[in-house]
C-alpha cells in the first residue's frame, strides 16, 4: 500500500504561550517543537498498515526548516520517505491555502489512503483532513479511534456526542485521527530507527515544484486572517476553604458558598 | 448585496440538537444588525416534522432536505446538499454547530465553496458591517480574532453550550421549502451506530462537570464521583493521567490534547493542575479542587479550594449535596 502521512509541526503542549509585540503571533524562542499529537497517532496507524499490507509511507509536511526535525522523527519511527513544501509565500496562508498545497502533493504521490490528525493543539482549526479530502474529490472519514483496512476499503470506529459509529469507504480516502495517546499508543523511534532516518529521502519543495503558485495558496489568496490574540481573562483570585473546620464543616461550607455566592447548585 | 444570514441546523435522533437553537438565536442577532434576513437549513430524515422549532428563535425561512439517505452524518452525502441549499439562501454568513459532525461538515463545506472558516468560535463581533470571530488557541491557552476577506463568504462554526439562547416565540412560524436535493453516489457509508442509552451526560454540553485524576488512584474508585455527578447532574471527566492509566475512557478526557470545557461550574478532584489540563477548563465559570496537596497548581485557578483527602470529603460533600437537593 502507497500510504501518505500529512503532518504538522506544532509547539510541546508543555509550552507556555506568550503573545508577541505585534499582538497576532506567539513568542517563538523558547518554543519547544513536537509533531502534532494527533498527526504521532497518523504515523503510528500509517507504520501499522505498512506492517500488515507492506508497501511504503511517505511524510508530507509544510513550513520552515525546523519541520525537518520532525519529520526526520517520523522517518525515525519507521516512514519510509518525507517531503516538506518550504516556501514563504505559505506564511500566512489561510487552512483552504495550505489543504491546496497538500492536496497538489497528494496528486504528485499517488497514494491509496491518506492519513493526518483531525486536529492540531497550535491553531485548532480542524479543517485539514475534511479540505484536503474535498479537493481531492475523495471520500474523508474523520476521528478514528480505530481502523481496520484490507487494502481495498477502510473502516474505522468514531466517536459522536451521545456513542459511537462505524462508518467505512472505499480506497482512495482521507481519514483523519481521533482518540488520546492511550489509544493509538505511537511508538518511540529506536536508536536503529534514528540512524537509519538520516539516510532516507526527504525532499524540499517550492510552490513552483508542485506546479502551484503563491496567487492561489499564498496570504494574498487567504480568505481568513487572524487580525489580533488575547489572553484569556484573569480569573478572579479564588480562596481556600477555612483550614480550620473538620471535613463535615468544609463540605457544608462549600455547598453554601456553591449555592449562594456562585448560585450554581 | 447578499439576503441573509444563514443558519446550517443539526438534527439527529427526532430532534435538532440544542446548539442549533444557540445559533439560531446568534444568527437572529447578527441578521437584525446587518439588516438581513434569517434562514435555516434542515438536513435529515423525519426532520420536516420538526422545522417549525427553529421558527421559534427567529428562522425566517428554512430550506429542508428530507430523505433516508440523510439519517445519519456522513460528509460524502450532506456537504453537497447544503453546499447546494446555500446556494439558494444567498447568504453573507453561515453558522453552523462545533459539535463533531457541525465542525466535520463545516470544514469541508468551507473548502468546496472556497472560503474561510472560524472553527469552535466562542463570540462574533460586528463593526461597521465587519464580522469577527473570536476563538480559542493552542487548547484555551489564548484567544484569537478572526476575520474575512471583503468578498469572502463568513463561515464560523459555534462552540455548543456558549451563544446564548433567545426566548423562545411560540407564535412564530417559518416559510418552509422543501429541496429536492440530488444525494450523490457515496463510497463512504455508515456501517452502524451505537448510541449510550444510560443517560449520560456529554462532557462538552454540560453545566457542570466532576473530573478526576491521579489522586483517584483506581477506576474503582470514579464510582464516588458518578455518585455526586448523578446528585448534581453532571458530566464526569478526567486528567490525562486518568486516561493513561486506563481508567477512564479517552474521550472522558479534559484537556489540550482532550476536550475543552465550559460548564458553570468545574469540580477537580485529585488533580495537580498541570497546564494542559488548566487550558481544558481554565475558562469555566466557577472552578472547585480537592487536593490534599496545598501547593497543586490547580489551587491557582480554583475559586474554591478544598485542602482534604478526596477519599475522606467526596463522600462527606456528596452526602450534604444530597440533603441539599431533598430539602428542594
Amino acid at each position: 500500500m502507497n500510504i501518505v502521512v500529512l503532518l504538522k509541526q506544532t509547539p510541546d503542549t508543555e509550552s507556555v504561550i506568550r503573545i508577541a509585540g505585534d499582538g497576532r503571533s506567539i513568542e517563538t524562542q523558547d518554543i519547544k517543537w513536537i509533531i502534532n499529537p494527533y498527526d504521532e497517532f497518523a504515523v503510528e496507524a500509517a507504520l501499522r498498515l505498512k506492517e500488515q499490507h507492506g508497501g511504503t509511507v511517505t511524510i508530507v509536511s509544510w513550513g520552515p526548516q525546523r519541520v525537518v526535525e520532525s519529520i526526520r522523527t517520523a522517518l525515525a519511527m519507521g516512514a519510509d520517505k518525507g517531503m516538506l513544501i518550504d516556501d514563504e509565500a505559505l506564511e500566512e496562508s489561510d487552512s483552504l491555502g495550505i489543504a491546496k498545497v497538500l492536496a497538489a502533493a497528494v496528486q504528485e504521490l499517488n497514494p491509496d489512503i491518506v492519513l493526518c490528525g483531525h486536529r492540531a493543539v497550535d491553531y485548532d482549526h480542524n479543517q485539514r483532513g475534511p479540505m484536503v479530502a474535498e479537493l481531492l474529490g475523495w471520500p474523508h472519514l474523520p476521528l478514528a479511534v480505530s481502523l481496520e483496512c484490507d487494502g481495498t476499503t477502510v473502516k474505522i470506529e468514531r466517536p459522536v456526542e451521545g456513542g459511537k459509529m462505524v462508518v467505512e469507504s472505499s480506497l482512495p480516502a482521507v481519514v483523519t485521527m481521533g482518540g488520546s495517546h492511550a489509544v493509538w499508543n505511537p511508538r518511540y523511534a529506536s536508536l536503529p530507527g534514528i540512524m537509519k532516518a538520516r539516510k532516507k529521502p526527504l525532499d524540499v519543495k517550492k510552490l513552483a515544484d508542485l506546479g502551484l503558485n503563491p496567487e492561489e495558496c499564498g496570504s494574498g489568496a487567504a480568505k481568513i486572517r487572524l487580525v489580533s490574540l488575547e489572553m484569556p481573562p484573569e480569573r478572579k483570585p479564588g480562596r481556600i476553604i477555612n483550614g480550620d473546620l473538620d471535613t463535615e464543616g468544609k463540605a457544608k461550607e462549600l455547598v453554601r458558598a456553591l449555592r449562594e455566592e456562585a448560585k450554581v447548585i | 448585496m447578499a439576503e441573509s444570514v444563514c443558519i446550517v441546523a443539526e438534527y439527529r435522533d427526532g430532534a435538532f440538537r440544542k446548539v442549533s437553537y444557540e445559533i439560531a438565536s446568534e444568527g437572529r442577532r447578527i441578521a437584525d444588525t446587518l439588516g438581513l434576513k434569517l434562514y435555516g437549513i434542515a438536513i435529515g430524515s423525519g426532520v420536516s416534522d420538526k422545522v417549525q422549532e427553529l421558527a421559534k428563535y427567529g428562522v425566517e425561512k428554512v430550506l429542508v432536505a428530507d430523505d433516508p439517505a440523510f439519517e445519519h452524518y456522513i460528509a460524502e452525502t450532506y456537504v453537497p446538499a447544503v453546499a447546494e441549499m446555500l446556494q439558494q439562501c444567498d447568504p453573507a454568513v453561515v453558522l453552523l454547530p462545533a459539535s463533531m459532525n457541525g465542525k466535520d461538515l463545516s470544514a469541508r463545506l468551507a473548502a468546496r465553496l472556497e472560503t474561510g472558516l472560524a472553527q469552535d468560535s466562542t463570540e462574533i463581533s460586528v463593526e461597521d458591517g465587519k464580522i469577527k470571530a473570536k476563538r480559542p488557541l493552542f487548547g484555551g491557552k489564548c484567544l484569537g480574532w478572526y476575520e474575512w476577506a471583503d468578498d469572502a463568504l463568513v463561515m464560523i462554526s459555534c462552540r455548543p453550550n456558549v451563544m446564548s439562547m433567545l426566548e423562545p416565540d411560540e407564535s412564530k412560524q417559518a416559510e418552509v421549502v422543501k429541496v429536492d436535493v440530488s444525494v450523490p453516489e457515496a463510497r463512504s457509508k455508515v456501517v452502524s451506530v451505537d448510541m449510550d442509552t444510560s443517560g449520560k451526560i456529554e462532557l462538552t454540553e454540560a453545566e457542570i462537570v466532576v473530573s478526576g485524576g491521579r489522586g483517584m488512584k483506581g477506576p474503582e474508585n470514579f464510582a464516588m464521583l458518578e455518585e455526586l455527578a448523578g446528585l448534581l447532574g453532571a458530566a464526569v471527566g478526567a486528567s490525562r493521567a486518568a486516561v493513561d492509566a486506563g481508567w477512564r475512557p479517552h474521550s472522558d478526557q479534559v484537556g489540550q490534547t482532550g476536550k475543552v470545557v465550559t460548564p458553570n461550574l468545574y469540580i477537580a478532584v485529585g488533580i495537580s493542575g498541570a497546564i494542559q489540563h488548566l487550558a481544558g477548563m481554565g475558562s469555566s465559570k466557577y472552578i472547585v479542587a480537592v487536593n490534599k496537596d496545598p501547593d497543586a497548581p490547580i489551587f491557582s485557578k480554583a475559586d474554591y479550594g478544598v485542602v482534604e483527602d478526596l477519599f475522606k470529603f467526596i463522600p462527606v460533600f456528596t452526602e450534604e449535596v444530597r440533603k441539599l437537593k431533598s430539602s428542594e
